[in-house]
C-alpha cells in the first residue's frame, strides 16, 4: 500500500508540475507539450490506482503476469501494435511529402502542413516510432527467449513502452508546431530529449537486467547487437543534444556547439543513428528471426564475432563523410572516407551470415514468403552497405552530395532492409504472441512482399536517375566556361522522377496496408481458406523460461 | 545450454556447441574472399592516409605526401579555367561597354557569361528567363525600363543597386505614401486612380478622372511626367502603357498610391567583379528590350554624370 501511495503520489506530482509548467510557459508549443505531459501522467496515475482496485484488469495494463513460468509478453504485443500504427502514420506522411515535391500546392499554404514541418515528422515517425517500437518489442522478445528468462523489472519495461510513446507524441506534435533543434534526426527540443534520456536508461536497465538473470551460459549474438545499439544510442543522444534552454518554461534551446563543430557532432550522431539504430539493432533482429524462421543454424559463429567488433569499431568514425567538401578540415574528411570504405566488409558480414544461414533450406525462398522477405531485406542491406562506402569516396561524393541519390540510398536501406526485416519479424511474432495457429493469410504476405519489392525498385531507380541528373546538371559547364543550368531548371527536370518515386512509395504503403488487414484478421482469430504455403512449426512447450524459480 | 558440438547434416560443418531457444551456430571459417577484401580495404586506407591529409597533430594535420588539399584543388581548377578564359575576359574588360554590340564575338561571349552569372545571382527575383515575378519584381524582357535600358545604364543599376540606404551612388527615389501619411484623402486617391486608368486607356474619362487630373498634376507629374510618360532619373514608371509592376487594376493602384513598395535591389559592385557586371549588363540588354545609347548631346545629364535615356 505504501508503494502504491508513493507511486500514485509521484504521478500526481508530475501531473501538477506539468500543469504549472504549462501555465508558466513562454511559448504556445511548450504549453501544449506540458498539457500532453500532464495528460499522460494523469493517465499513468489513473492506471496506478486502477491496478490497486482491479487486479485482474490491471494485470494486462501495468503489471507482470503472476507466473514466472511464462515469458512476459504484454509490452511486446503492445510494441507490435505500436509498430504497425506508427508505420502507417510515418509512411503516409512520407507519401504525402513525396507528392508535395511533385505538386507544391499540396503544402496547402498552411504552416502546419508545409514540407519543412512534415518531413521531420516522416523521418522520425518511420525511424524512431516504427523502427524504434519494432526494436524495443523484438529486443524484449529475443532477450527473454535467448536468455530463457523472464524480463527483469516488468514495471520498468511497461514504463519504457509508454514513456517511449509519449516521446513520440511530443516529438511529432512539436514538429507540426515548429518546435525543432534543427538537427537532422535529433529535432526534438531539450525537455523531450531529457524525457527520452530517462526512458532510454530504463530501457538499458530492463535489457541488461534480463541478460544478467539469464539461464544460458553464453550471451547470444543478437543480444550483443541489441546492447551495442542501446548503449551507443544513449551516448550519441546525450552528446548531440547538449544544449542550453533559453527559458526553463520555453521550448527553445541553443546547442552547445557552433559552426563546423556543431556540424561534425550532428553527423557523428546522424551517421551512427544509421549505424547503431538502423544497422546494429536490425541486425540483432535478423540474428534471431532468420535462423528461427529458416530452422537452420547461424552460418558462422566466427564471422559473427569478427563482423560485430569490426562493425562497431569502424562505424563510429565514418560520420565526417556527410561533410565532404565543406568547412570541415581535410584530415577529418579523410577519416570519414577511409573508415567508410573499411566498413564495407564488416557490414557485409551480417548479410553473409544471414543469407548463408539458409544453407540447407534454400527451397524455403520458393515456398515461404516470410523467408523471402528476410532474403530481400538482406539483399537490400547488402546493396545499400555497398552503395554507402562508394558514395563516401570523395570523387563520387562530389557528384552525389546534396542530390536525391542520397535520398534513394537512404530509402533502399530503410524500405528494403529495415522495413522488410521488420515486416518479416512482425509476421513471425503475431501468431506466436496472440496464440494463433497461423497468420490469417500467407498469400497476403506474398502480395505484401511483391508490392513492397516493386515499390522499392521504383523508388530507388527513380532517385538514382534523379540524383545523377541533378549532380550532372549542377556541374555542367558550357564550352565558354560558364554554368549551363540554373538551380530551378534542375528542379523542373526532376518532376517525372518525383512522380515515379511517389508511385513507388504508394505501392510500398499499399503492401503495408495489406499487412495491417492480415494482422488484424489474425488477431481476430480468423484463418483464410487458401492453398497452403510453408508454415514454420511452433513448439509451445519449448517457448518458456528455463527452470522456473520463485521470484528472488 | 550444454555444450553439444555436432556435425550439421546439410552443410557437413561442425556446430560451436551452444544453443539458444533452438538456434545453433556453425563453426564455419571466415569466407576467404570476405577476409581478403577486408584486408585490401585496410591496406588501401593505410596507403591513403599517408598520401592525403589525415593525422591531426597539435596545430594542423599531416599534409600527406601528395600535398593535396580540397582548397588547393579548387584553386588549381579555378586557375586553369581562368587561364583558359583569360583572352576573352580581358578583351571584354578592355572593350568599351557601349561598343560591345558592334563586336559580335565579344558580345556573344559576354551574353553567355552574363547568363551564367544571372542564373546564379539574379534568377531568385527576376526569374529563370528574366521575366520577373508579377507584383514583385520587374520583367527584364520588355522595353519598359524603370531606370533606363541602354548598356551603361543597366551596368550602373547593377553596380550600385536600387534604394540601398547605405550607399551614396545607389539609384534613389521615394514615392510618398499618399494614403498612409494622409497627403491625400481616400476620395482623392480614388480620383487619381481613375485618372491613371484613363490615361492607360483602361477606363473612359469621367467626372472622377477629371478631378483626378488636377490631383495628378499637383502630386504625381513631377516624377511620372505631365502626361504620365514616366521619369527614368527617379525610376518612375510609365503609366500610359499596359505594363504594371504592381498591378493596374483599381485595387492594386489604390494600394500602391496608399503605400508604395519602393522596391529594392542589392548593389552587386561589391560582390561581383567589373567584367562579370559588364557581362550581366550585356545579358540583360540582350533579353529583348535593350536600348541604343542616345547620342551624348541629345540626352540630359543625370546628376552623377551618366547618360539618361532619350524620352519620347
Amino acid at each position: 500500500m505504501d508503494t502504491l501511495v508513493a507511486k500514485a503520489g509521484g504521478w500526481l506530482a508530475l501531473t501538477l508540475l506539468a500543469l504549472v509548467m504549462a501555465a508558466l510557459a513562454v511559448d504556445a508549443p511548450f504549453a501544449v507539450h506540458m498539457l500532453i505531459v500532464a495528460l499522460a501522467s494523469f493517465m499513468a496515475l489513473w492506471a496506478t490506482l486502477m491496478r490497486a482496485d482491479y487486479q485482474r484488469i490491471a494485470r494486462g495494463l501495468l503489471r507482470m503476469p503472476g507466473n514466472e513460468g511464462v515469458y512476459d509478453d504484454d509490452p511486446i504485443r503492445w510494441g507490435v501494435l505500436a509498430t504497425l500504427f506508427w508505420g502507417v502514420a510515418g509512411m503516409a506522411a512520407g507519401l504525402y511529402i513525396a507528392l508535395q515535391l511533385a505538386f507544391p500546392a499540396l503544402n496547402l499554404g498552411f504552416e502546419y502542413t508545409t514540407f519543412g514541418r512534415l518531413r521531420p515528422l516522416h523521418t522520425s515517425a518511420v525511424i524512431f516510432a516504427f523502427g524504434g517500437n519494432a526494436l524495443i518489442a523484438t529486443s524484449f522478445y529475443v532477450v527473454q527467449r535467448t536468455c530463457r528468462a523472464r524480463l527483469a523489472f516488468p514495471t520498468l519495461a511497461r514504463f519504457v513502452f509508454w514513456g517511449y510513446q509519449l516521446f513520440i507524441v511530443l516529438a511529432a506534435t512539436g514538429y507540426l508546431m515548429g518546435v525543432t533543434e534543427a538537427k537532422e534526426y535529433a529535432e526534438p527540443e531539450w525537455y523531450v530529449d531529457l524525457w527520452l534520456t530517462i526512458v532510454w536508461v530504463a530501457y538499458l536497465v530492463v535489457f541488461a537486467g534480463t541478460i544478467v538473470k539469464r539461464r544460458e551460459p553464453h550471451i547470444y549474438v543478437a543480444n550483443w547487437f541489441y546492447l551495442s545499439f542501446i548503449l551507443t544510442i544513449a551516448m550519441l543522444h546525450l552528446v548531440n543534444n547538449l544544449s542550453m534552454p533559453a527559458s526553463l518554461f520555453g521550448s527553445k534551446s541553443y546547442a552547445a556547439f557552433a559552426g563546423v563543430q556543431d556540424a561534425l557532432t550532428q553527423w557523428w550522431y546522424g551517421h551512427n543513428a544509421v549505424g547503431f539504430f538502423l544497422t546494429a539493432g536490425f541486425l540483432a533482429m535478423m540474428y534471431y528471426f532468420v535462423p528461427k524462421q529458416a530452422e537452420r543454424p547461424v552460418y558462422s559463429y566466427r564471422l559473427s564475432i569478427i563482423h560485430f567488433w569490426s562493425l562497431i569499431f569502424l562505424y563510429i568514425w565514418a560520420g565526417p563523410h556527410h561533410l565532404h567538401y565543406t568547412a570541415l578540415p581535410d584530415w577529418a574528411q579523410t577519416l570519414g572516407m577511409v573508415f567508410s570504405v573499411m566498413l564495407w566488409m564488416p557490414s557485409w558480414g551480417g548479410m553473409i551470415n544471414g543469407l548463408m544461414t539458409l544453407n540447407g533450406a534454400w527451397d524455403k525462398i520458393r515456398t515461404d514468403p516470410i523467408i523471402r522477405m528476410m532474403v530481400m531485406a538482406l539483399a537490400f542491406y547488402g546493396m545499400s552497405t555497398f552503395e554507402g562506402p562508394m558514395m563516401s569516396i570523395k570523387w563520387v561524393n562530389s557528384m552525389s552530395h546534396y542530390t536525391d541519390w542520397t535520398i534513394g540510398h537512404v530509402h533502399s536501406g530503410a524500405l528494403g532492409w529495415n522495413g522488410m526485416i521488420t515486416f518479416a519479424c512482425v509476421y513471425y511474432l503475431v501468431p506466436r504472441l496472440w496464440g494463433r495457429e497461423r497468420l490469417y493469410s500467407l498469400r497476403m504476405v506474398n502480395w505484401h512482399f511483391w508490392l513492397a519489392t516493386v515499390g522499392i525498385v521504383f523508388y530507388a531507380a527513380s532517385m538514382w536517375v534523379a540524383g545523377i541528373m541533378q549532380g550532372l546538371m549542377w556541374r555542367e559547364y558550357g564550352a565558354d566556361g560558364y554554368l549551363v543550368y540554373s538551380f530551378a531548371e534542375s528542379v523542373a527536370a526532376m518532376h517525372p522522377m518525383y512522380l515515379i518515386r511517389a508511385a513507388g512509395g504508394a505501392m510500398y504503403l499499399a503492401g503495408f496496408l495489406i499487412m495491417i488487414v492480415n494482422v488484424w484478421a489474425t488477431l481476430g482469430a480468423k484463418v483464410r481458406a487458401e492453398k497452403p504455403m510453408t508454415e514454420t512449426p511452433y513448439n509451445a512447450a519449448a517457448d518458456r523460461p528455463l527452470a522456473p524459480v520463485p521470484a528472488e | 545450454m550444454a555444450d553439444h558440438k555436432r556435425i550439421d547434416e546439410a552443410t557437413g560443418t561442425s556446430t560451436v556447441g551452444h544453443e539458444w531457444d533452438g538456434i545453433e551456430e556453425l563453426n564455419t571459417p571466415l569466407p576467404r574472399w570476405w577476409l581478403w577484401t577486408f584486408y585490401a580495404t585496410i591496406v588501401w586506407a593505410a596507403v591513403y592516409v599517408v598520401l592525403f591529409p589525415a593525422w591531426p597533430m597539435i596545430d594542423g594535420a599531416t599534409e600527406g605526401l601528395l600535398g593535396w588539399s580540397s582548397r588547393g584543388q579548387l584553386e588549381r581548377e579555378l586557375a586553369v579555367d581562368a587561364k583558359r578564359r583569360a583572352p576573352i575576359v580581358q578583351a571584354i574588360g578592355a572593350a568599351e561597354l557601349a561598343d560591345l554590340p558592334a563586336r559580335p564575338e565579344l558580345m556573344q561571349a559576354a551574353v553567355q557569361g552574363g547568363g551564367a552569372a544571372f542564373r546564379v545571382h539574379c534568377v531568385q527575383c527576376h526569374g529563370a528567363g528574366g521575366a520577373g515575378v508579377k507584383k514583385l519584381y520587374p520583367s527584364l524582357t520588355d522595353d519598359d525600363w524603370l531606370w533606363g535600358g541602354d548598356l551603361p545604364t543597366i551596368q550602373d543599376t547593377i553596380t550600385h543597386g536600387i534604394r540601398n540606404p547605405d550607399h551614396k551612388q545607389t539609384r534613389m527615389s521615394q514615392m510618398p505614401a499618399f494614403g498612409r501619411d494622409g497627403i491625400l484623402e481616400p476620395a482623392q486617391i480614388a480620383d487619381a486612380v481613375s485618372y491613371v486608368r484613363t490615361i492607360s486607356r483602361q477606363e473612359k474619362p469621367g467626372a472622377s478622372s477629371a478631378r483626378g487630373a488636377a490631383i495628378f498634376e499637383t502630386n504625381c507629374a513631377v516624377c511620372h511626367g505631365a502626361s504620365g510618360e514616366g521619369g527614368r532619373q527617379v525610376g518612375a514608371p510609365k503609366l500610359t502603357d499596359a505594363i504594371w509592376l504592381y498591378g493596374g487594376d483599381r485595387a492594386s493602384l489604390t494600394a500602391t498610391i496608399t503605400q508604395p513598395r519602393n522596391g529594392v535591389m542589392p548593389r552587386w559592385g561589391e560582390r561581383l567583379d567589373p567584367v562579370t557586371i559588364k557581362m550581366l549588363a550585356a545579358y540583360v540588354y540582350s533579353l529583348g528590350g535593350g536600348e541604343k545609347l542616345a547620342p551624348p548631346a541629345g540626352g540630359t545629364a543625370a546628376p552623377d554624370g551618366r547618360q539618361a535615356d532619350g524620352k519620347p
